[in-house]
């Protein structure tokens, strides 16, 4: 929390740090998240069956679902979803979901 | 030139007040208020201009149910049940052809739509469908065992939820536009109940067919949140403000009528009497803020879908409607027996059987559990007063 307001000049050494951290791959990333949509997501298919772009919605995730989700994701990856990201589009596909985590996994690590 | 609200006002004091108590009395469409409220064009207020409508603001909107409800609670119910449609379409039908053709088509012949949300097998559980859409070629057909469509009988066109295809799970949802010509209606079940009686919510079997681009194209779940759902509970609650604040008036003639009787000595109803407007008060309030809240978050599509948003929407719903009866039931003290007696100008019979319908018309306890649920992962927000 603290970075956001360090002076906008510290900027280039940040995303320096950032990136001497290793950061999960796509792949397993998106492993991660269809576990968590397994346990947590109430879907009415199998996640594992489910490409990174399809419409969780389609597949029966519900505003209720949403909620077990968040909080399997906040447990799993150890991050905070913001207000600002507590809406549909974030939860709408395993893609959305992974740029979700990321972004937060690189502030964490930053 | 008068806005809607103005018109509003003199369609309630006049042809619904003359009617409300026999359409109560009948559980009988308020079909006189209905023609004056076509004949003043006032059912498409909230159509914009380029598609013939007045154009008015959702303020305008809320305060013409609130003067409905004021001498008719059917009357205001019905109508704020219409807006709430005409809502969905000016906010969502506005990029399409057939939906952009329909309202035209429901200013010019001032349409009264109607809604089929609820389902047998589903319960109060709007967010779920059974039925579905079925596709073939250009058209659909669709079937929907609808427990509750009100004013069924009236509605030029009924806007239905359905699951998008028959492969769906039950939570992906879409609204369709169903023309009341391209439907056929068997009634399975006719309203008899304690208040409401003249929306005259009736159940019925749904069987209807038309062109694929009848279907809203925004999943109902975006629309819900985004229109449907913070427009029904502000002009619901407008409405039960109406009510409330009706018995409040009556109440505060009878207070005046008992202290010229006595003068010198303020009528030890008249306690009751504030308490009842503290609590009118506080209701307007709450529905004065939803509103300005929802023209703030219009402006900001991120805020409209957010968490903090849906929260206060829902409990607005719930606090108004505990507010209409508490409001009512003061003012029945105020009034004593000249309220409870349904032949005096002090008669709340109406009032409270109207207002008891609040807290059930998507239950509170069904909204307060969504709540909780949704507090689990809530954030303080971040626009203004958050």
């Amino acid at each position: 929390m603290q970075r956001d307001v360090w002076p906008t000049d510290a900027g280039t050494t940040n995303a320096g740090l950032a990136m001497t951290i290793p950061l999960p791959s796509d792949e397993s990333l998106a492993e991660d998240i269809r576990a968590v949509l397994a346990e947590c997501g109430g879907l009415a298919v199998d996640p594992g069956r489910l490409a990174p772009e399809d419409d969780l919605y389609a597949a029966g995730l519900t505003s209720h679902g949403c909620v077990g989700l968040m909080l399997g994701l906040e447990e799993r990856f150890e991050v905070e979803f913001p207000e600002t990201l507590l809406n549909r589009r974030t939860f709408e596909s395993i893609a959305a979901i992974r740029d979700a985590v990321r972004g937060l996994l690189v502030r964490s690590a930053a | 030139m008068n806005g809607p609200s103005a018109q509003a006002r003199a369609v309630g004091a006049g042809v619904a007040a003359a009617h409300a108590d026999s359409v109560d009395r009948d559980a009988r469409f308020p079909a006189e208020a209905f023609a004056a409220l076509r004949e003043r064009r006032l059912l498409s207020a909230y159509v914009p201009a380029e598609f013939g409508g007045a154009g008015a603001s959702l303020f305008e909107v809320a305060a013409a149910c609130h003067a409905l409800a004021r001498h008719c609670g059917s009357t205001g119910m019905i109508f704020a049940m219409h807006q709430i449609q005409v809502a969905c379409l000016v906010h969502h039908g506005r990029d399409d052809a057939w939906h952009r053709a329909f309202l035209a088509r429901l200013a010019d012949g001032q349409l009264l739509l109607g809604s089929a949300t609820t389902e047998a097998e589903t319960g109060g559980d709007i967010r779920n469908s059974v039925c579905a859409v079925r596709a073939d070629g250009d058209r659909f057909t669709l079937a929907k065992n609808a427990s509750v469509i009100s004013y069924g009988d009236q509605s030029d066109a009924i806007l239905v939820t359905a699951r998008r295809t028959p492969d769906s799970p039950s939570s992906d949802q879409v609204l369709v536009v169903v023309a009341k010509e391209d439907c056929r209606l068997e009634k399975t079940s006719r309203w008899d109940a304690l208040g409401m009686r003249g929306t005259c919510s009736d159940g019925y079997r749904l069987e209807a067919a038309g062109e694929l681009g009848q279907v809203m194209p925004l999943p109902y779940a975006d629309l819900s949140a985004r229109t449907m759902l913070p427009v029904t509970h502000i002009l619901w609650s407008s409405v039960w403000l109406g009510i409330a604040a009706d018995a409040v008036g009556r109440a505060r003639a009878h207070v005046r009528a008992e202290a010229r009787r006595k003068p010198g000595a303020t009528p030890p109803s008249a306690l009751r009497l504030a308490e009842a407007t503290a609590r009118l008060q506080q209701m307007k309030a709450v529905v004065l803020t939803a509103i300005r809240q929802y023209e703030l978050a219009r402006e900001t599509p991120d805020l409209l879908g957010s968490l903090s948003f849906a929260t206060a929407m829902g409990t607005l719903k719930v606090t108004t409607s505990e507010l209409a009866m508490e409001v009512v039931d003061r003012a029945m003290r105020t009034c004593g027996l000249a309220g409870y007696r349904n032949d005096t100008p002090y008669s709340l019979g109406r009032h409270l059987r109207d207002a008891q319908s609040a807290a059930l018309m998507i239950g509170n306890d069904r909204i307060m559990a969504h709540t909780a649920n949704q507090l689990l992962v809530q954030r303080d927000g971040s626009g203004p007063f958050e």
